[in-house]
């Protein structure tokens, strides 16, 4: 073969015609172009307006400043390269890790940490199944707890204090993607931030403004750490939607 | 010249702004990369003006092509190679000695911020590289005609350089925006944007200004390589930051739509980057070594046109019985098995072009690892649309199946194809008559070949058992496994992993080596003479 090598061209047919488009390299692109966008305009487009897409269910809310905080520190770690968010209708599944994930249930998350992988377990439906003690524990030394476990160990997540500087930031900038926070909820994000991880504040206003956001110390040591964060991003895990009252959508 | 003050102007600008960032940034992953880019910019500053008013080198060498940036390609092809072997045989042995996340490195060598240090060392770094520089060497030899655009090119080498030491800084130091193989933060998505524009640019006007009259097939497959890659890191990336001052960024999708759009991406990232790419240097580089024309003209068209039209479809295969819709799933997995054939039409061309050339296997290490390149691609590429039926998929999802399944094809097709590009390009790049030793490569061949083989079946037998052992119940329908139990259980089988990693990493150490003394030794043979171009 030659470095110039061309197939002599036919007269007339297929190869004629594809003839035209290997002599303009505009026409190739274009035409090569065209081709790949058909597969995700078909797939990826109808997800933002089918209305049964993302089922209606009761209880879901934004993230707390302070649980949004933990998430930031989980996709930061790369905790997603071991441990998926998303549990399959199937039965092991359900019996080890709970009620099968729905689409609701990520709707605020940007971006989702469905993972690919569980070289862990299934993290969807972590919150309350453990104590925040245990928890801790387990991040600092998991061996800890679970001898087989061959997790690193994330003790520095103690060690390493956190302020409520940007979070105000943080969470407008979810807000201008889309998550329903309120004007309210962004002016208060710092008090919001700093109330969550303590009892004796006065967190009503937290409350109100997340129902069901769990308030305590959760690392057990004064002040505000990365642990605190991401065990509040743990423990409310998988616990919001109301499975009383959500009946599965057949036609999906 | 005027253009050296501009450009002087211009660095001096970016080193100020950089000061600036590295000042007011609010995460240290972010200053760091301000300070690096400081760097990068003072010191291309003090060599600009060191050259002003000097005349231009042309870059051209005595055969008539731009060869210094495939040069340049290739050293850091092996380079990166070695980085991303290293790093993915250590994370290997973290799986299997968790004591490996040293307690002193932590959290920045941690698996979970090596992780994407090894994928992206392994597909952006190092197959980028090959991509982007034997890209460069084939263009040229099939359209006659030297590289459009001039010193663009380096600019698309060493930009791509940047990019991947940013990426990979930013992961130790903790900016990412977990996606998977999409990590990197927003400002490295613009600079790759812009650094592969410009490598489109210098492709398309090369193309156009091509003295052939057709475009060979190999080109076919890497500008869709390029532009589908641009397509898909653009879309997939949507992201707006918290703050210019700051590394992080908020996806614009969210839930089901992003892991729709990053599976989308992810998928093709393999369809395009890892297949359709590296398919435009089997094209070229098979028929080269084995002295022979490509098999049939007729199935390149097909098989090009068909392949490109369907793997986009198969991302949702990643996202079986998820909270994905089901017609989704459904249709990503009807393309998915589809795909197997325009990927055999691949395969066979590919090996069909060895017809009356069979005997080279023998005599020949270079065509015996495209030979085995191929039929890798074919094994892989059969096991990916088995893996996306949902019945199968039920089981291997989440697995360690998953994981052999692309390293076989990584290791076996990507790599192997590599290898036998690198050993192609060596001796013909630096006037050599051949590789320093031929009984080097065969060295090599055999490590590779048997470490594949290791790692495959390693991690069918651990990614067969857990999905077994997760969904086996007693008879009274109880659970009987503990995840603990199975994490356990993979033991032996990550160390067999581990040591097919080595395995690997030494055959590829013993490439650069060969490549060393190729470079290094030996007298220069007379370039055979070319194509004249212009």
């Amino acid at each position: 073969m030659s470095d110039n090598q061309n197939t002599p061209a036919p007269k007339k047919g297929f190869l004629a015609r594809h003839a035209m488009i290997e002599r303009s390299a505009t026409m190739l692109m274009v035409l090569s172009l065209g081709v790949v966008t058909i597969g995700g305009i078909v797939e990826i487009a109808p997800l933002f307006y089918l209305e049964n897409t993302i089922e209606k269910v009761e209880g879901m809310r934004p993230y707390t400043p302070l649980e949004l905080t933990g998430r930031e520190i989980y996709v930061r770690e790369g905790c997603y390269t071991c441990h998926s968010q998303m549990i399959r209708p199937m039965r092991d599944e359900v019996d080890r890790y709970g009620h099968y994930s729905l689409a609701a249930e990520s709707m605020y998350d940007h971006p989702h940490q469905w993972g690919s992988k569980r070289t862990g377990p299934d993290l969807a439906r972590v919150g309350g199944r453990y104590s925040d003690g245990w928890q801790v524990d387990h991040l600092m030394d998991p061996q800890s707890v679970v001898p087989e476990s061959i997790m690193p160990k994330y003790a520095f997540l103690a060690r390493t204090p956190i302020e409520a500087t940007y979070v105000q930031d943080l969470v407008e900038t979810h807000r201008a993607v889309g998550v329903p926070y309120s004007d309210e909820m962004v002016e208060n994000a710092a008090v919001d931030f700093n109330a969550q991880s303590d009892p004796d504040s006065d967190y009503d206003g937290l409350l109100e403004r997340y129902p069901d956001a769990q308030v305590r110390n959760f690392d057990s040591q004064p002040g505000i750490t990365e642990m605190d964060a991401l065990v509040a991003y743990l423990q409310m895990l998988g616990t919001l939607v109301d499975f009383s009252t959500f009946t599965p959508d057949a036609s999906r | 010249m005027t253009s050296d003050y501009v450009k002087l102007i211009a660095l001096a600008l970016i080193a100020v702004l950089a000061a600036i960032g590295a000042d007011w940034g609010r995460d240290l992953a972010y200053q760091v990369h301000a300070l690096l880019i400081m760097a990068v910019a003072a010191g291309m500053f003090v060599w600009v003006l060191r050259n002003t008013d000097e005349p231009p080198r042309s870059g051209v060498d005595a055969n008539g092509y731009m060869d210094d940036v495939v040069r340049a390609g290739v050293i850091a092809t092996g380079f990166w190679g070695i980085v991303g072997f290293l790093v993915g045989t250590f994370i290997a042995f973290q799986l299997a000695f968790p004591a490996l996340n040293f307690e002193w490195a932590q959290p920045y060598g941690n698996f979970g911020r090596l992780r994407p240090l090894h994928t992206s060392a392994v597909i952006f770094a190092f197959g980028g590289n090959a991509l982007i520089m034997s890209s460069f060497y084939i263009v040229q030899r099939t359209c006659a005609t030297r590289l459009w655009g001039g010193n663009l090119r380096w600019f698309v080498f060493w930009g791509y350089q940047l990019f991947i030491v940013l990426a990979a800084t930013g992961y130790l130091l903790g900016a990412t925006q977990s996606k998977e193989y999409a990590e990197p933060e927003w400002y490295v998505d613009i600079w790759l944007t812009i650094v592969w524009v410009a490598y489109l640019v210098i492709y398309m006007g090369t193309l156009i200004k091509r003295r052939e009259k057709h475009i060979y097939v190999a080109n076919w497959f890497f500008l869709s390589f390029i532009v589908t890659v641009a397509m898909l890191h653009l879309i997939n990336n949507l992201s707006l930051p918290v703050s210019i001052f700051g590394s992080k960024s908020v996806q614009l999708f969210s839930g089901v739509q992003d892991a729709m759009t990053q599976w989308w991406y992810g998928h093709n990232a393999v369809g395009f980057f890892l297949t359709a790419g590296f398919l435009g240097m089997m094209y070229y580089f098979v028929p080269k070594q084995a002295g022979r024309p490509v098999f049939s003209y007729k199935l390149s068209i097909i098989h090009f046109w068909a392949l490109i039209f369907l793997y986009i479809w198969a991302g949702p295969h990643h996202l079986h019985y998820t909270a994905l819709p089901d017609w989704a799933s459904t249709l990503g997995m009807v393309f998915s098995i589809i795909l197997w054939m325009p990927s055999w039409g691949g395969m066979i061309n590919g090996l069909m072009t060895l017809n009356g050339a069979w005997d080279k296997l023998r005599t020949d290490p270079i065509i015996r690892m495209m030979v085995i390149s191929l039929a890798f691609y074919g094994m892989s590429t059969f096991e990916g649309p088995m893996m996306s039926i949902r019945a199968v998929n039920s089981l291997s999802h989440y697995t360690d199946w998953t994981i052999g399944h692309v390293h076989s094809g990584v290791l076996g097709w990507n790599g192997m194809i590599t290898f036998a590009a690198l050993y192609f390009l060596t001796p013909k790049l630096w006037g050599r008559a051949q590789m320093h030793s031929m009984a080097a490569i065969n060295w090599h061949f055999w490590l590779a070949t048997i470490g594949i083989v290791l790692y495959a079946a390693s991690m069918w037998v651990t990614g067969i058992m857990e999905g077994l052992m997760w969904r086996e119940v007693d008879s009274q329908g109880f659970l009987v496994n503990s995840f603990a139990d199975t994490v356990s259980a993979k033991f032996p089988m990550y160390v067999v992993r581990g040591l097919g990693g080595v395995m690997y990493l030494a055959g590829a150490l013993i490439m650069i080596w060969n490549m060393w003394m190729t470079i290094r030794g030996g007298a220069k043979v007379t370039a055979p003479v070319g194509v004249p171009a212009e």
